[in-house]
This record gives structure tokens, C-alpha cells and sequence, in this order.
């Protein structure tokens, strides 16, 4: 059963190499000539006005924790969807209710405002 | 030993190359189908000078890429940098590995041919009817569809730190966007995945194609809303327009690839097709039967069977790589609080309401 996964592994080595020799062999080809204008940030042509790593909205940090809190479900979802012929009736219910919770908490997220982006 | 080695070594190893091979050409080649196709909704030509109708086009722009100078900004993070390109583009191939073009057995004739020169009689039979190694797949393991999820997800990282990496404002917000735009998007793919999974009780990607054999109709006829849920999201998750907002070049310049140049430009470029290509071979084999043909169990349609299984998936691939690239032509971008508002306030609702009511329908039919 393990064996597998050994084309996976292949396939990533594989997959490793094309930019490495892309790389590589481009290096031998193509200029390499750096001046100080060449080599700063874009901006639309003005010179950088500090750093670029500053702060940003704390939506995206919303959207991160309700990801993380959705996609777990998700992947909670998925063992329970391949045996669900062996579950019916119980894991039907069962499921209602997990999901359940799971609506009651987007309603409260919705109404809180963190869908909205304006 | 030697055999094992064969089964699970060299023939794969076989079919990865040329996997590789045919994926690099197909996304050279859809650079010049979008914009041939682009040109022609818009009334123009496209690419005309390069070969007859700028056929040798994505030759000249893969050269042209490879001898361009590669430049590194100053201040970016230089590690990072080199690095986000291939965590981005090694996913959207890897993902390949589990993707099934042709059905199980498919090329026990050529194995034979193949491998007859070298090995005795005994040997190449017993590889040639080996299910690991005639399939039309390079692997066939039991978490298949997790597999896919998980690993073309890595991508997102790949654009993080590109645009993180390269210390400029335009990749950096490019990134911000996108990152969150894919996850919001991700949830809502995922939901509209387990519609299927109820159906076919399998995460195998062969085992769902089998299924739909065996059911004798392609599951888009079971789950339809899932497959249009399916196929939105995953243009949201290629950052394709509409929701290419990512890069939207009218405000953010290039997004997160805006400081690249050169071969690592031609990175990403390259792992967004891939992607493309990614998600339309996995909706074809999710919802519009992999390799089998078009309805299954009508019996005076069976000379479409003339066509073989391997073309049907890449026909219909093919297909759905046409209508990326037709709705690329026709609909404009959205705004950002659009694209958030539907993906969180549409989609997820429409896609958990999808796997109850099929829940309840695959209990009642039970």
C-alpha cells in the first residue's frame, strides 16, 4: 500500500528539478548587469517611501481565523461523507447537529460584520 | 525486488516525464490559445508574425524568459525570493500524480511491447497486469482527493512569500488579496467536494470515475449546483478573472509577482496554468466522468467508443479550459468587497445547503 506513494515522491523530485535547471542554465545564458536604479523597488517611477512591510487591514486577520475555523470542518466533513453509507440515519443526525452549531456560528460571524469588507 | 522496482520506480517515473513534458507544452500552448482566443472575442488578430498565426509564439516567449536578465531587488529577501517561484509551481505538478487520464489497465499492451526485449515472459506479464503499474495514472492511493486539496493549497504559500519577499508595496498587497481571496474561496470548494463524496463514498479519483461507470451517468447529472460551486471557486483559486484581483494590472501593476523578471516570472506564469489545468482535470473527473464517454449507458451512442478514453479526458479538459478562457473574454472584474461578499455570503451557504440536502436525499434513497 506504501508503495504508492513512492510515484509521489518521484514526481515531487521531479517536479523539484525543472526550475533548479531552468535556473541554472539560465544563469549561463542571460546578462547579469545591476545598476542602483535597476535594483529598486517598483513605484511607479518615484523613489520607495519607506518600508513596504507596514501595516495592513486586521480583515485579512479575520478572514484567516474564520478560514482556519471553516476549512477544519471541512476536512471533518470529508471521513464522515466516505462512510456515510455505513452510518444513515445516526450519521445523518449526527451531522445536522455538527453542522448545526457550525450555521448558528456563521450567523453570529455575519452579524457581527467580519463578512463585510467596506 | 527488480520487479517491485519496475512497478513502482521506472514505469512511473516513465509516465511522470512524460506527464511533465506534455503539462510544460500544454501550458506554453494555452498562452497562445488565450490570447488567440482573447483576440478573436475583442475582433483582432493575436499573435500573427511568429510561425503561421503566431504558432511558434510560445517558443519565442520560453526563450525570451530564459535570456532575460533576473533581476533581484535590493532590499528583498533573497532566500525567500529565489524560493517562492518553485513553492508555487511544484505543487500545481505534483498534483498530477494522482490525476487519472485513462482507465485501469490502459497500457498493459504497451507494457508488454515495451518490456518484452528485456525481461522474461513470466516477468512482463506478471508487470503488464500489475493494477499499479497498466493504469492510466501515475498512482492510484485511497486519500486521492484529500491529496489534491492539500497539496494545491502549498501554492498559496508560494504567492505569500513572493510577495512578502520581494519588500515593495504593490506584491505586497497583490499577496494580501490573494491569500485571501483563495482561502475564502477554498472553503466554499471544499463544501461543494463532499456533495460528490456522499454519492460515491470514495476519495479515490480512479475508484469516483469507476463509480460513475458503474452508476452509468456523470455525477454533474446527481450534483450540478456542486460542479458550477466547483468551478467558480476553483477560477477564484487560480486568480483568474473574474476574480483576478490578485494582479489586477489597472490598480496593483502585476500584484505579487510585480517585482519578478525573467525565468522566475515565467514561474509563476506557468503554475497559474497549471492550476488551471489542475482544477479542470479534476472537475472533469469529479463530476463529467473522467475517461468515459458521454452518457455511459446509452447503448446507440456506443460509437463514440471508437474515440479512445484517454482522448475523451483530454477533450473534455480541454473544453474546460476554453471556457476559462471564454469567460476571461467576457465578464469584467469584480471589486474586492464583491468578490469576499460572494464567496463567503454566496457560495458557502449555497455549498453546505448542497451537502445536506444530498445527505438527506443519498439517506432517503438508502
Amino acid at each position: 500500500m506504501l508503495g504508492s506513494y513512492i510515484p509521489i515522491l518521484i514526481f515531487i523530485l521531479v517536479a523539484i528539478t525543472l526550475p533548479v535547471v531552468g535556473l541554472l542554465v539560465g544563469r549561463l545564458l542571460r546578462p547579469h548587469l545591476p545598476t542602483a536604479d535597476k535594483l529598486m523597488p517598483y513605484e511607479c517611477g518615484v523613489d520607495p517611501v519607506d518600508d513596504a512591510r507596514g501595516r495592513f487591514s486586521v480583515r485579512f486577520y479575520i478572514i484567516a481565523i474564520l478560514f482556519v475555523i471553516f476549512d477544519v470542518e471541512t476536512i471533518f466533513l470529508f471521513p464522515w461523507a466516505v462512510i456515510y453509507d455505513k452510518l444513515a440515519l445516526f450519521g445523518f443526525i449526527e451531522m445536522v447537529i455538527f453542522l448545526g452549531i457550525l450555521i448558528v456560528g456563521y450567523f453570529y460571524v455575519w452579524k457581527k460584520g467580519a463578512l463585510e469588507w467596506a | 525486488m527488480a520487479e517491485w522496482i519496475i512497478v513502482y520506480g521506472i514505469i512511473p517515473f516513465a509516465k511522470i516525464a512524460v506527464i511533465v513534458l506534455v503539462l510544460s507544452g500544454a501550458v506554453a500552448y494555452m498562452t497562445l490559445l488565450e490570447r488567440k482566443v482573447i483576440a478573436h472575442i475583442q475582433v483582432r488578430l493575436g499573435p500573427m508574425r511568429v510561425g503561421w498565426h503566431g504558432l511558434l509564439q510560445p517558443i519565442a516567449d520560453g526563450l525570451k524568459f530564459i535570456l532575460k536578465e533576473d533581476i533581484v531587488p535590493a532590499r528583498a529577501d533573497k532566500l525567500l525570493f529565489t524560493l517562492a517561484p518553485a513553492i508555487s509551481l511544484v505543487p500545481a505538478f505534483v498534483v498530477f500524480a494522482v490525476i487519472p487520464f485513462g482507465p485501469p489497465g490502459m497500457m498493459e499492451d504497451l507494457l508488454r511491447w515495451v518490456l518484452s526485449p528485456f525481461l522474461d515472459a513470466a516477468a512482463v506479464e506478471s508487470i503488464a497486469t500489475h493494477s499499479a503499474a497498466s493504469g492510466g495514472f501515475v498512482t492510484d492511493i485511497n486519500i486521492a482527493l484529500l491529496f489534491v486539496l492539500s497539496i494545491s493549497s502549498v501554492g498559496i504559500l508560494g504567492i505569500i512569500l513572493g510577495g512578502w519577499a520581494s519588500n515593495s508595496k504593490y506584491p505586497l498587497l497583490g499577496a494580501l488579496r490573494s491569500s485571501a481571496q483563495m482561502i475564502s474561496y477554498e472553503v466554499a470548494l471544499g463544501f461543494s467536494v463532499i456533495g460528490v463524496l456522499l454519492v460515491t463514498q470514495s476519495l479515490s479519483l480512479v475508484q469516483i470515475v469507476e463509480n460513475q461507470r458503474e452508476a452509468e451517468v456523470w455525477y454533474i447529472f446527481y450534483q450540478p449546483l456542486a460542479f458550477i460551486l466547483f468551478f467558480i471557486c476553483g477560477m477564484a483559486e487560480t486568480n483568474r478573472l473574474p476574480f483576478d484581483l490578485p494582479e489586477a494590472e489597472t490598480e496593483l501593476v502585476g500584484g505579487f509577482h510585480t517585482e519578478y523578471s525573467g525565468f522566475r516570472f515565467s514561474l509563476f506564469f506557468i503554475a497559474e496554468y497549471a492550476a488551471m489545468v489542475t482544477v479542470s482535470a479534476v472537475a472533469v473527473t469529479l463530476f463529467l466522468g473522467g475517461w468515459l464517454r458521454p452518457f455511459p449507458n446509452v447503448e446507440w451512442l456506443s460509437f463514440l467508443d471508437l474515440i479512445p478514453p484517454l482522448l475523451w479526458f483530454v477533450i473534455k479538459v480541454f473544453l474546460l479550459l476554453y471556457v476559462f478562457i471564454w469567460i476571461r473574454g467576457t465578464l469584467p472584474r469584480y471589486r474586492f468587497d464583491q468578490l469576499m461578499g460572494y464567496g463567503w455570503k454566496l457560495f458557502l451557504p449555497l455549498a453546505l445547503a448542497n451537502v445536506i440536502v444530498t445527505a438527506g436525499v443519498v439517506l432517503a434513497l438508502m
